[in-house]
């Protein structure tokens, strides 16, 4: 992050679970897990730097966002990119930056940090204001009952 | 103090739900810039944005020499499904099921 527009367009979302980095590796990366927390998306991640990355609809089979992986650091950090693909609109923002750090706290907690960057991207940033918030509660919930959210 | 403790007392002051409605119109600002918006002391802003972050509502980061806060939704996600879905799903489909029986007659 350097410049103003960076850090005034960046959202951050953060979140604390009780499980281990490697489980929460395996529940961004793993697409049956995934589908369970992530709007029922498959997360498919060729985890290596240049990999592709897809997000796709668990019953359609559309693929609704496409991405690079960046940078890849198990379980501790995921860098890749994401652009939406389902609306012409987001799509035509192009790329934005998604990074996912992972951090072992006391006890058996981790914590969880996204930070998306969305620099030229308002109505992506718009598009996925709500929606972190929702991914990120259902995947501590799933961890940590098993149970998806209703 | 749990997690929750935390986050209701964070909220429950008037100049921390402020800050809050401040950084969700614009995210990312430094102290000195939340200090001059808010017309308080460095010193009260630094005290209530503490507070925040200990919640887990204000995430900061640093970078060069900067510190900037960001707006974390996420802990009033998880009192929304914890506190507010909960209760209200429930009048949703007392309601739901007073209209069945009412229209069977």
């Amino acid at each position: 992050m350097t410049t103003v527009t960076e850090i005034a367009t960046t959202q951050v979302y953060q979140v604390f679970i009780r499980a281990t980095p490697e489980r929460i590796w395996e529940a961004i990366t793993n697409p049956e897990f995934t589908r369970k927390y992530f709007y029922g998306t498959r997360a498919e991640y060729d985890l290596r730097p240049g990999g592709a990355y897809k997000s796709v609809g668990d019953e359609s089979g559309n693929v609704i966002v496409e991405g690079e992986v960046l940078e890849v650091d198990e379980p501790r950090s995921l860098v890749q990119s994401w652009r939406f693909l389902y609306d012409p609109e987001l799509a035509e923002e192009g790329f934005t930056k998604v990074s996912w750090e992972i951090e072992a706290t006391e006890g058996d907690v981790s914590k969880l940090t996204v930070t998306h960057e969305l620099e030229e991207a308002p109505k992506t940033a718009a598009h996925v204001a709500g929606g972190w918030s929702y991914i990120l509660s259902g995947l501590k919930t799933l961890l940590e009952t098993g149970e998806p959210l209703a | 103090m749990d997690d929750d403790d935390r986050v209701f007392k964070a909220l429950a002051d008037p100049t921390r739900r402020l800050l809050l409605d401040r950084l969700f119109e614009r995210d990312g600002r430094t102290l000195t810039e939340l200090e001059s918006d808010l017309e308080m002391t460095r010193f009260g802003v630094m005290k209530h944005l503490r507070v925040l972050e200990e919640a887990g509502l204000v995430v900061s980061r640093k970078a060069g020499r900067a510190r900037f806060h960001y707006l974390n939704p996420v802990p009033i996600r998880l009192i929304y499904e914890r506190w507010i879905d909960k209760y209200t799903e429930h009048r949703v489909s007392a309601l739901a099921e007073l209209k069945t029986r009412l229209e069977a007659g």
